[in-house]
C-alpha cells in the first residue's frame, strides 16, 4: 500500500483540475468494479455490483488538493497568484509549487518591515526562473500544487496531499480486498472538495444513496501545544461525531463503533472544531441522507508535509471492509 | 488586442442605436434585488415575440426557451442555459424618522463610504431624494479622518413623503443617475448587470439554430445568487453560460509600479472567467471560448482569478452538475452611483458569445472535464 500512497500523493491535482489523479485512480480500480463513470464536475464514480437488496451506500474520498492559481505574470517573469482552497500562507514562504505542465517554482515575498507578520497573498510571488514575461511558460489561470517529496519514516508517512489521497488509497484498497457485500456500493472519488465540497453535492444528487460515508483526514491533538483534541496518530481511525459542517447520524456512529469493537479494530471518537468533509454535502442532498465519516488522523493538515500513521491507514481499510461487507446495518 | 486571424461571419448581429436605447431603458429602470418588476417587464416585452415558451417562476426569474432546428434527425441539440441577472444593488427604507428623513439599509454589497452626497430614487414612484451628509462648511478637521458609518446616513426626500405619503418602510431605492453615452463609453448605474440582460435579450432575438437556447433572466443575484440556482434546477441544461459584469480596476498605479491587481482592463474585450470564489469554470468551456475568440479575431481577456462570484456559482452545482462558465463585460466603478463600460467591450462580448453558441456542438463536452 505504501507504493500506491507514494504514487498518488505525488500527482498534482488542485481542485477543479483533477484530470491526472483521476486517470491514475481509474487504472487502479477498474479491475474491481463493474462500472466507472465521470460526471460533469469531474467526479469519478465507481459501482461495485452486488446482489440486489441491502443499502445503497455512497463512500466518498476526494481526489483534489489545495493549490494556487496564477493571476498575473509581471514584465520580469514573476508570477502572482491566488489560493485554491484553504492555503496557510505562512507555509508558503520558501515553498515550492509544481504546475500541471511540470514547471516548478519557488515562492518569494516582497520586502517587509514587519518580519513577524505573514504577508497577504498579494505580496507573494512565484519565481520559476524566467527573466521576462515572454520566457514564462505559465499563464493566467494555470494551476499548481505544492511540491514536496513523499517521505517514509517507517510507521509514519509524510507528504503533501495526504488530505485526501490517503482516503483515496483507503477506498482503492477496500475495493481490492472486498470479496462480497450485501449492499449496492458506489465509490465516489470526488472533485472540488477543498473549495466547498462541491463535487459531493452533485454526486450525491445523482446517486440518491440510503447512506453516505466520507473517508477523509482529521486533525490531531498530539503535538506540542497543539489544539486540545482527543485524536492521536497511531490510535486507530477516528469515527466522526461532529465537525463544523455536519452532525453525523448517531445511528451511523453507533454502527461504526459496534463493528469496530466486534472486529477488535482500534478506533477513536472525533469532534473536529475546524473543518468539514464531503459528508456534509451528502447529508443534505435531495431529501436528506444519513451520513457519517471515517477519518484518518493527520498532523500538519494543509501544509506541504502532512503526516499520517501507517497502522491507522491499515486499520481504516479493515474497518471500512467490515462496515461494507457485513450484514449488520446502521438502520 | 489580438490580431485579426479570421473574419467574423457576415450574419453576426451588430449592436446599434436601437440596442443602445434598450440598454438605456434597462439601466434607468429601478430593479433592486427582490423588486425586479421594472426590468422584468422590459424583458418580457422584448422576448415574447421570439420565444417558444416564457415562464415566470416562483422567485420571479424569467425563463425563456427558444428551440433550435435540427437538420438531421439523429443529432440531439445541446440545451444551453444563458443567465443574466435583472437585479441591481441598492437600498431599503428601514425607518421613517419624520420630515421626509429615512434611515436605510443596503441591499447587496455597497461600500458605504461611497454614498454621501448621491441622489437616489425611492419606491415604485421613483421619488427623488438625496443621501445627505454634513457640508464641508461645518466639517471639523478631525471629521475628515473618519468615515460616516451607514447608521449615520439618511435618505432625505423632503416633507410630505413619509407617514401616509408615498414612501414607506420596506420600499427599495437606488442611485438616480441617468444613462449616458460618452464617446466610446457607456455611463450608467446598474450596468451590472443590465448589459448582460441586454446581451441576453439580443441572443434570444438572434438565437443560433444549432442549440436550444434556455435564457434565464435571474433575480436576487446580488444577495447571494439565489435566483439562478432554482432556474438551473428547472431548466436542467447540458451546460451554462453566465453573462455578467466584472470590475475593471485598471487605472495606473500612481507610484509607477506595474498594476498587478487590475482584475480586467476596459477596452480589452470580453473577460473570460477561469475561477472566482464561487466557481471553477469548466476548463473545456474556457478552452472553447479562447479558441473561438482567437480563430474569429475577437479580442478577449482572462479575468484575474480571485474573489467574487456570478450566477455560475449557483448553477454549476445543481442536479448532477452543470458545466459552466462566465463571460463578463469589464466595468469601472460597479456597485457605485455611476459605472463606466466601453461600447466596444459590449459589442465584442456579444460577438464572442453569439459566435461561440453558433459553433457549439456536443463535441465540446465530449471529453472529461
Amino acid at each position: 500500500m505504501k507504493s500506491l500512497i507514494q504514487k498518488l500523493v505525488e500527482i498534482p491535482a488542485p481542485s477543479g483540475y483533477e484530470m491526472q489523479i483521476r486517470a491514475a485512480v481509474k487504472v487502479e480500480i477498474e479491475p474491481f468494479v463493474s462500472e466507472v463513470k465521470i460526471d460533469p464536475l469531474g467526479n469519478l464514480i465507481a459501482h461495485k455490483d452486488a446482489a440486489s437488496g441491502g443499502l445503497k451506500i455512497m463512500v466518498a474520498a476526494h481526489m483534489d488538493e489545495i493549490g494556487i492559481m496564477v493571476t498575473h505574470v509581471d514584465e520580469n517573469g514573476f508570477i502572482r497568484f491566488t489560493n485554491i482552497g484553504s492555503v496557510y500562507l505562512r507555509t508558503c514562504i520558501g515553498g515550492r509549487v509544481r504546475f500541471l505542465n511540470g514547471t516548478v517554482g519557488v515562492i518569494g515575498i516582497e520586502r517587509t518591515d514587519n518580519r513577524s507578520e505573514v504577508p497577504p497573498v498579494e505580496k507573494m510571488f512565484i519565481d520559476i526562473g524566467a527573466a521576462h514575461r515572454k520566457d514564462c511558460p505559465v499563464r493566467v489561470g494555470d494551476v499548481a500544487a505544492f511540491d514536496c517529496p513523499f517521505l517514509d519514516m517507517g510507521d509514519r508517512l509524510v507528504a503533501k496531499a495526504m488530505d485526501d489521497r490517503i482516503g483515496v488509497v483507503v477506498l482503492i484498497e477496500t475495493l481490492r480486498q472486498l470479496k462480497k457485500t450485501p449492499h449496492q456500493l458506489y465509490f465516489v472519488f470526488s472533485a472540488q472538495e477543498e473549495v466547498g465540497t462541491r463535487g459531493a453535492i452533485t454526486a450525491a444528487y445523482a446517486l440518491e444513496p440510503d447512506l453516505g460515508l466520507a473517508v477523509d483526514v482529521t486533525s490531531t491533538g498530539d503535538t506540542p501545544k497543539g489544539v486540545k483534541m482527543d485524536v492521536s496518530l497511531g490510535k486507530g481511525p477516528a469515527i466522526k461525531v461532529r465537525d463544523t459542517g455536519m452532525l453525523s447520524d448517531p445511528r451511523v456512529v453507533d454502527w461504526m463503533v459496534r463493528i469496530a469493537q466486534k472486529a477488535h479494530i482500534p478506533y477513536q471518537f472525533e469532534v473536529l472544531e475546524n473543518g468539514s468533509t464531503d459528508a456534509r454535502s451528502i447529508q443534505i442532498a435531495r431529501a436528506g441522507v444519513p451520513s457519517g465519516c471515517l477519518s484518518v488522523p493527520c498532523r500538519y493538515i494543509h501544509t506541504p508535509s502532512e503526516m499520517v500513521d501507517y497502522s491507522d491507514v491499515q486499520n481504516a481499510v479493515r474497518l471500512l471492509l467490515e462496515l461494507l461487507s457485513g450484514e449488520d446495518k446502521p438502520f | 488586442m489580438k490580431t485579426k486571424r479570421g473574419a467574423i461571419s457576415k450574419d453576426l448581429p451588430k449592436l446599434r442605436s436601437a440596442e443602445i436605447q434598450l440598454l438605456e431603458r434597462l439601466c434607468n429602470a429601478i430593479s433592486v434585488s427582490g423588486d425586479e418588476g421594472e426590468v422584468r417587464e422590459i424583458v418580457l416585452e422584448q422576448v415574447k415575440p421570439y420565444a417558444d415558451e416564457v415562464k415566470i417562476d416562483a422567485l420571479g426569474n424569467v425563463l425563456v426557451t427558444r428551440k433550435g432546428i435540427t437538420r438531421r434527425s439523429d443529432t440531439r441539440r445541446l440545451r444551453v442555459m444563458l443567465a443574466a441577472h435583472m437585479d441591481e444593488v441598492g437600498f431599503m427604507i428601514v425607518n421613517d424618522e419624520g420630515e421626509g428623513i429615512f434611515r436605510f439599509g443596503v441591499v447587496g454589497e455597497i461600500d458605504s463610504r461611497q454614498l454621501p452626497g448621491h441622489a437616489v430614487k425611492v419606491g415604485s414612484d421613483h421619488i427623488p431624494a438625496v443621501i445627505g451628509a454634513k457640508p464641508v462648511h461645518l466639517v471639523e478637521e478631525s471629521d475628515l479622518k473618519h468615515v460616516f458609518p451607514l447608521d449615520d446616513l439618511r435618505i432625505d426626500a423632503g416633507p410630505g413623503n413619509g407617514k401616509g405619503g408615498k414612501i414607506k418602510v420596506g420600499d427599495w431605492a437606488t442611485f438616480a443617475i441617468r444613462f449616458k453615452r460618452i464617446g466610446p463609453s457607456l455611463r450608467a448605474k446598474a450596468l451590472d448587470d443590465r448589459v448582460g440582460v441586454a446581451s441576453l435579450i439580443e441572443l434570444v432575438k438572434h438565437a443560433p439554430a444549432n442549440i436550444d437556447l434556455l435564457a434565464a433572466f435571474t433575480v436576487q443575484e446580488e444577495v447571494g445568487l439565489r435566483g439562478a440556482g432554482v432556474a438551473a434546477y428547472a431548466f436542467d441544461p447540458d451546460m451554462a453560460i453566465v453573462l455578467d459584469c466584472t470590475p475593471a480596476n485598471d487605472l495606473p498605479d500612481w507610484h509607477g509600479e506595474e498594476n498587478i491587481q487590475y482584475n480586467t482592463h476596459l477596452g480589452a474585450g470580453p473577460a473570460i472567467y477561469i475561477a472566482d470564489r464561487a466557481t471553477l469554470s469548466d476548463p473545456r468551456l474556457v478552452r472553447f471560448f479562447i479558441e473561438t475568440a482567437e480563430v474569429q479575431g475577437i479580442p478577449y481577456q482572462l479575468r484575474q482569478p480571485g474573489g467574487g462570484g456570478t450566477d455560475a456559482g449557483a448553477i454549476h452545482r445543481r442536479r448532477i452538475g452543470i458545466p459552466s462558465i462566465s463571460i463578463s463585460v469589464p466595468t469601472r466603478y460597479p456597485h457605485t452611483a455611476a459605472s463606466i463600460a466601453r461600447f466596444s467591450d459590449w459589442q465584442n462580448t456579444f460577438s464572442l458569445v453569439y459566435t461561440a453558441l453558433s459553433k457549439l456542438t456536443s463535441e465540446v463536452l465530449a471529453g472529461e472535464r
